[in-house]
C-alpha cells in the first residue's frame, strides 16, 4: 500500500509545503494584499537626535496632489491606550515601553518619525513627505557608547530581581583569574549590526469598522502584535485580527511592536481607508531595532595543564533612553567550561537612539564572539589545541544551575566538525600555512542556546474530502514551520503529507507564542502531535459505534489511510471517512493545548553548535576569504534535514557577516547613521559565502518534549563570528577584537 | 487636508476622463507658461496633475497593457501597485539587493531602478510569467528542490536572476555562479542551495 511508508516523515528531507508559492511569486506578504480604496504612507524622520519639535509646516505636503493626510503629533487623534499603555501594572514602567508615536514633541534619535503622509499613490506620498518641512530646538545628544561607559547602569530587573540573569554572577570567587598564573585580560566590541531582512517592514492597516481592526503585519507574533494594539487602541483583542501569513525574513526585528505600525494603524483612521506603509532600507536602520553595539571584557586563567580556573566577563550594551532592552550576553560564560571560579557583569548604557531588539542567536552570539575569542586566545598562551583545550574544560552537567543536562552531545559536534573541516592540517603557529599570497588558517567557536519551550494550542479536523486541516496562530519567517508541522502530523496520523494542510499566520487560529528564541518546533510541534493523537482518538470514537475493533484499541494505533480509518493499517477494520463525517461537523475537529512539564525543573536543556572555519587571508591586501566552514549542531531530532540545514548554513552565513562586514555607523557629531544602505552597510553575497557543510549529531532530547528536538536558529549563528576570527589569528597572528574583521585591521 | 473617504477616488476619475480627453498627453515638453505656474502656485492642482502621465504600452508577460503612468513611477512600483504582479518584491529601491530583478527584452534589470516609461513596446517577464501554465520552469523546479530559500522574498529575483545567469553563459562554475549572483542578497543565507539549484538547471541542459 502506498501509504505504509508514512511512518518515516520525521526526519524524511521533504521539500517545503509552501515552496511552490514562494518560488512563483505567489506568496503575499504584508504589503502586497489588494484592498479596495488603499492608500500609500510615508513617515518623516527627524533631522535632529535630540531636542524637542517647535513647529512643522505641512502644508506643502498637505497641497500636493493626491495626498489625503498629513499627521504630526499636532494633529494626530488621540491614542487611548498611549495614556494606560505604561501605566498597566504588568508593565513596570520603570524599565520604560516603546515610543509612542506622535504623541508628545519629544525628539528621542535621528530619525525618529515625526509626521506621516498619506497618498493615493507611492510616488505622491514619498514626493509630499520631502515637503514636510521641521524646526527644532535642538539639544546635545550622546550617541557613543565608549564615551558614555562610565555612566552605565545594572538593568532594573536585575534590581528588583537578583536572582534575574541580568543581575551580577559569581560561582567561587569574585574575579579570581586576576591571582591566576597563567592568565589574559582582552576587550572586544560588536558593533551595532542591523537585522535588515529582506523584505521591508511593511503594514497595511484596514479599519473594517470603527472598532473592528485587520493587520497585514510582518510580525513574528500575530497574538503579540493583536495584543499590542487591542491595548493601544481599548479594543478587545477578539476584535483585531492579525494575518502574517507570509514574513520575508526577520531574525528577530519582529519581535516588538514598531511606531511605524502605531501610524499606519491611526493614519487608517484618520483618512478612513486601508493604509500600506512600507519602511524604506534606511528607515530599517532607524526605526525597527538592532543588535545593540556592546564592549565587553574578558579576563580568564588557567592552570599549565589547560584548566580553566577562572573566568570574569563583564559586558556594556546600548540601550535607548525610553526602554530598557536586555539581552543573555553572559549566559555562554556561566555555563560552558568548567570552570570553578566564574564572575559575570551585565549593565547597560542608555544613548539618544532607538531601542535595540534581540538579533538571530542575540546577546548570546554576541558573548560567545568574546568567550570564544579568549578560549583561543588561552589555547595560544597554554601552547594548546583549542579544540584539546575545550575538551579539558568540558562540562559533563550545567555548572551555572548544578543540574544534568537533559541532552549534550557537543563532543560529538567536535569531532564530525574537526573532520570534515580538515582540523589536522592546522598548526600551532600561526602563519605557518600559505598558499602564494594567501596566509590559511583554522578556527572553531562553540554556541549553546536555551531549548525553549512555550506552550502552544493547535486546531486538528478531519474534512469531508479525507484530508486534515491544522491550524495554529504560529507564523514563519522562513525556517519551514508549516513544512516541519505538516510531517510531525503525517508520521502522527499515518497519513500523506499532501493530504494535510497547516495553516499558520493568523490571530484568529488557535494560540502560540512568538516565531523567536529557536522554541517554535519545540512548543509547536508537541502541539500538533497531541492534536493529532486527539483526533485519532475522537474519530476511533465515533468508529466504535459501528466497529468492535475500534472500542478496544489505543488512539496511538489507529491509522488515516487514503479514505479509510483503520486500526494499525488492517484492512478488515475499515471504517469509511464518508460514514465517520456523518457525524456533525465538531465530532471530527478537536483543539489541544500542549505545555512544558516539569522536566525544566529538573535538567537543564539547551542546543550546542561547533563552527569550523577555514580562512584564506591575503597578505598584502588584508582580504579575508571564507574558504570553508562546516557547522554541527545538537539541536535534538532533526525533523527535516533539507529545512533545519538551510537554517544551518544561513546563520552561518550571518556570522560571515558579523564577522568580517556587518558595522552600522554612526557619526556621533550628528548622531545619524552614515551607513544608509546595502552600499554602506554590507552583508554577505552569494561570493562571500562557500558551500557551508552542516552535520546535525540527530540525537533525540526526551525531556524538552516527545519530539525530541531542541531549537536551531539561534544555535546556528551562536559561535561562527569567533571561529572566523580565531581562524584569522592562525593563518596571520593578528588578533582582532573588535568587528568587523575588515582589511584594514589586518595590514 | 482631505479626509473624506470619498473624494480621492471621484479626483481620480475626473483626471482619467481629462486625460482621455486630451490631446497634449505626450506633451508635457510643451506645458504653456501660465500652466506651469498655475501647477507650481497652490491654485490649480487639477490642471497640474493632468500632466503628470504619460501612456504606456508594456508587454508583461505576454499580456499586452496600455497604460497611463507618471513619469517618476518604476517598473517595480508599476508592476507591484498597478498592475498587482507583487511577485517581484521591493527589498532596498535602490539598486542594491536584487530582490526586484524582472527581464526587460530578455535582459535582467533592476525594476527599481527603472522609470517604466523607460520600457514603452518592451517586453517584460515576471516571475508570474515564468512558469507554462501549471508547469514550473525548471529554474522554479529546482529553487524548490534544492530548497533555494527559507522566507521566500529574495526568491522570484533570484530565479530570475538565475535564469538569465544561465542564459548569459555565466554558469560554468560554482565560482561564476557566484560571482554572477551577487547582485542579488539572501539574507537567510540560502546560498549554498541557490547555487546548488543552478548549478542543476544548467548541467541538466534542458532550455531555459
Amino acid at each position: 500500500m502506498k501509504e505504509q511508508a508514512q511512518d518515516k516523515q520525521i526526519g524524511a528531507p521533504m521539500n517545503r509545503v509552501d515552496g511552490r508559492l514562494k518560488v512563483t511569486g505567489a506568496a503575499k506578504y504584508s504589503a502586497e494584499y489588494e484592498i479596495p480604496g488603499i492608500t500609500y504612507a510615508v513617515l518623516v524622520g527627524s533631522t535632529i537626535t535630540k531636542g524637542r519639535l517647535t513647529s512643522i509646516d505641512t502644508r506643502a505636503a498637505e497641497r500636493a496632489p493626491g495626498v489625503l493626510a498629513v499627521i504630526t503629533h499636532f494633529n494626530s487623534p488621540k491614542v487611548p491606550g498611549f495614556d494606560t499603555a505604561g501605566k498597566d501594572p504588568s508593565q513596570p514602567a520603570t524599565v520604560g515601553g516603546p515610543l509612542k508615536i506622535f504623541k508628545d514633541d519629544l525628539i528621542r534619535f535621528n530619525d525618529q518619525p515625526i509626521a506621516l503622509v498619506v497618498a493615493d499613490s507611492w510616488e505622491r506620498a514619498r514626493f509630499a513627505a520631502r515637503l514636510v518641512k521641521a524646526q527644532y530646538a535642538k539639544e546635545k545628544h550622546q550617541t557613543n557608547l565608549e564615551a558614555n561607559a562610565a555612566q552605565a547602569f545594572l538593568p532594573t530587573s536585575a534590581k528588583k530581581n537578583p536572582k534575574s540573569p541580568m543581575a551580577d554572577y559569581q560561582r567561587g570567587q569574585v574575579d579570581a583569574y586576576k591571582t591566576g598564573a597563567i592568565k589574559l585580560e582582552s576587550e572586544y566590541v560588536i558593533p551595532t549590526e542591523v537585522h535588515h531582512p529582506m523584505e521591508l517592514q511593511s503594514i497595511t492597516a484596514h479599519w473594517e469598522a470603527p472598532d473592528r481592526l485587520t493587520l497585514y503585519d510582518k510580525t513574528q507574533g500575530t497574538l503579540a502584535t493583536r495584543r499590542d494594539f487591542a491595548r493601544e487602541w481599548n479594543l478587545p483583542e477578539e476584535n483585531v485580527k492579525v494575518i502574517a501569513t507570509f514574513v520575508g525574513g526577520a531574525f528577530g526585528n519582529a519581535l516588538h511592536s514598531w511606531p511605524h505600525e502605531s501610524a499606519a494603524i491611526i493614519a487608517a483612521k484618520v483618512v478612513n481607508r486601508p493604509v500600506k506603509l512600507m519602511l524604506t532600507r534606511e528607515q530599517m536602520f532607524t526605526m525597527v531595532g538592532y543588535r545593540p553595539y556592546t564592549w565587553q571584557k574578558l579576563g580568564m586563567s588557567a592552570t599549565p595543564d589547560g584548566k580553566i580556573t577562572a573566568i570574569t566577563h563583564e559586558s556594556i550594551g546600548q540601550t535607548s533612553t525610553y526602554e530598557e532592552f536586555t539581552e543573555s550576553t553572559l549566559a555562554q560564560t556561566r555555563m560552558m567550561y568548567q570552570s570553578p571560579n566564574v564572575t559575570t557583569r551585565y549593565r547597560l548604557a542608555a544613548l539618544d537612539i532607538g531601542s535595540p531588539i534581540w538579533m538571530r542567536g542575540p546577546g548570546e552570539a554576541t558573548g560567545a564572539f568574546a568567550l570564544e575569542s579568549a578560549m583561543d586566545e588561552m589555547a595560544h598562551l597554554l601552547n594548546l589545541d583549542p579544540l584539546e583545550f575545550r575538551l579539558r574544560n568540558y562540562t559533563d552537567q550545567d555548572p551555572e544551575k548544578n543540574k544534568p543536562w537533559s541532552t549534550k552531545f557537543l563532543k560529538e559536534c567536535y569531532q564530525l566538525g574537526a573532520e570534515r573541516v580538515g582540523w589536522n592540517k592546522r598548526q600551532l603557529k600561526p602563519g605557518s600555512l600559505r598558499d602564494g599570497d594567501w596566509l590559511i588558517g583554522y578556527g572553531m567557536g562553540v554556541g549553546t542556546f536555551g531549548a525553549h519551550r512555550g506552550a502552544a494550542t493547535v486546531g486538528a479536523q478531519l474534512l469531508p474530502n479525507g484530508t486534515v486541516l491544522l491550524q495554529c496562530a504560529t507564523t514563519d519567517i522562513g525556517p519551514g514551520t508549516g513544512t516541519v508541522m505538516t510531517q510531525i502530523a503525517a508520521e502522527t496520523l499515518g497519513l500523506s503529507p499532501q493530504k494535510i494542510t497547516f495553516d499558520l499566520g493568523k490571530s484568529s487560529y488557535p494560540k502560540a507564542g512568538t516565531q523567536g528564541g529557536s522554541s517554535t518546533v519545540n512548543s509547536v510541534g508537541p502541539a500538533v502531535q497531541e492534536a493529532c493523537l486527539a483526533l485519532k482518538d475522537k474519530l476511533r470514537g465515533i468508529a466504535a459505534s459501528s466497529n468492535a475493533a475500534f472500542a478496544s484499541a489505543k488512539k496511538e494505533d489507529v491509522t488515516l489511510t487514503d479514505g479509510y480509518l483503520t486500526v494499525g493499517g488492517n484492512a478488515a477494520t475499515r471504517v469509511a471517512y464518508a460514514d465517520l463525517l456523518r457525524q456533525p461537523e465538531a465530532a471530527t475537529a478537536v483543539t489541544v493545548e500542549a505545555k512544558p512539564g516539569p522536566e525544566g525543573q529538573k535538567y537543564s536543556m539547551y542546543s550546542f553548535s561547533v563552527h569550523f572555519a577555514e580562512v584564506r587571508v591575503h597578505q598584502l591586501t588584508g582580504e579575508v576569504r571564507v574558504s570553508k566552514l562546516v557547522s554541527c549542531a545538537d539541536a535534538g531530532t532533526i525533523v527535516n534535514e533539507k529545512t533545519a540545514g538551510n537554517q544551518m548554513k544561513g546563520g552561518a552565513v550571518g556570522g560571515i557577516g558579523m564577522a568580517l562586514m556587518e558595522h552600522a555607523t554612526i557619526d556621533d557629531r550628528f548622531g545619524r547613521y552614515v551607513t544608509k544602505d546595502f552600499a554602506d552597510y554590507h552583508v554577505p553575497v552569494h561570493a562571500d559565502s562557500p558551500d557551508v557543510q552542516v552535520a546535525f549529531v540527530n540525537q533525540p532530547d526526551p525531556h524538552v518534549n516527545a519530539l525530541g528536538t531542541k531549537g536551531i536558529g539561534e544555535i546556528a549563528i551562536i559561535g561562527v563570528a569567533p571561529a572566523i576570527a580565531n581562524a584569522i589569528f592562525n593563518a596571520t597572528g593578528k588578533r582582532i577584537r573588535e568587528l568587523p574583521i575588515t582589511p584594514d585591521k589586518l595590514i | 487636508m482631505n479626509t473624506e473617504p470619498d473624494k480621492p477616488t471621484g479626483h481620480d476619475e475626473a483626471r482619467r476622463n481629462f486625460l482621455k480627453q486630451s490631446s497634449l498627453l505626450t506633451a508635457f515638453t510643451f506645458v504653456p507658461g501660465p500652466v506651469v505656474q498655475a501647477a507650481s502656485g497652490e491654485l490649480d492642482e487639477k490642471v497640474a496633475a493632468a500632466f503628470e502621465k504619460v501612456t504606456l504600452k508594456l508587454d508583461v508577460n505576454g499580456v499586452k497593457h496600455k497604460l497611463s503612468v507618471e513619469p517618476r513611477t518604476t517598473l517595480l512600483d508599476l508592476l507591484r501597485e498597478q498592475l498587482h504582479l507583487t511577485g517581484t518584491k521591493k527589498g532596498c529601491d535602490y539598486g542594491q539587493c536584487g530582490a526586484c530583478t524582472v527581464h526587460v527584452d530578455g535582459q535582467r534589470v533592476n525594476s527599481c531602478l527603472s522609470f517604466a516609461v523607460m520600457h514603452e513596446g518592451k517586453k517584460i517577464t515576471t516571475i508570474e510569467g515564468l512558469a507554462d501554465g501549471d508547469k514550473l520552469h525548471p529554474m522554479q523546479e529546482a529553487f524548490v528542490k534544492h530548497d533555494g530559500f527559507q522566507c521566500g522574498y529574495c526568491t522570484p529575483g533570484q530565479i530570475m536572476s538565475a535564469v538569465a545567469c544561465v542564459r548569459e553563459g555565466h554558469a560554468g562554475s560554482e565560482a561564476e555562479i557566484r560571482e554572477y549572483m551577487s547582485g542579488n542578497i539572501c539574507r537567510c543565507g540560502a546560498y549554498s542551495n541557490i547555487v546548488a539549484a543552478i548549478q542543476e538547471v544548467k548541467d541538466g541542459g534542458q532550455k531555459v
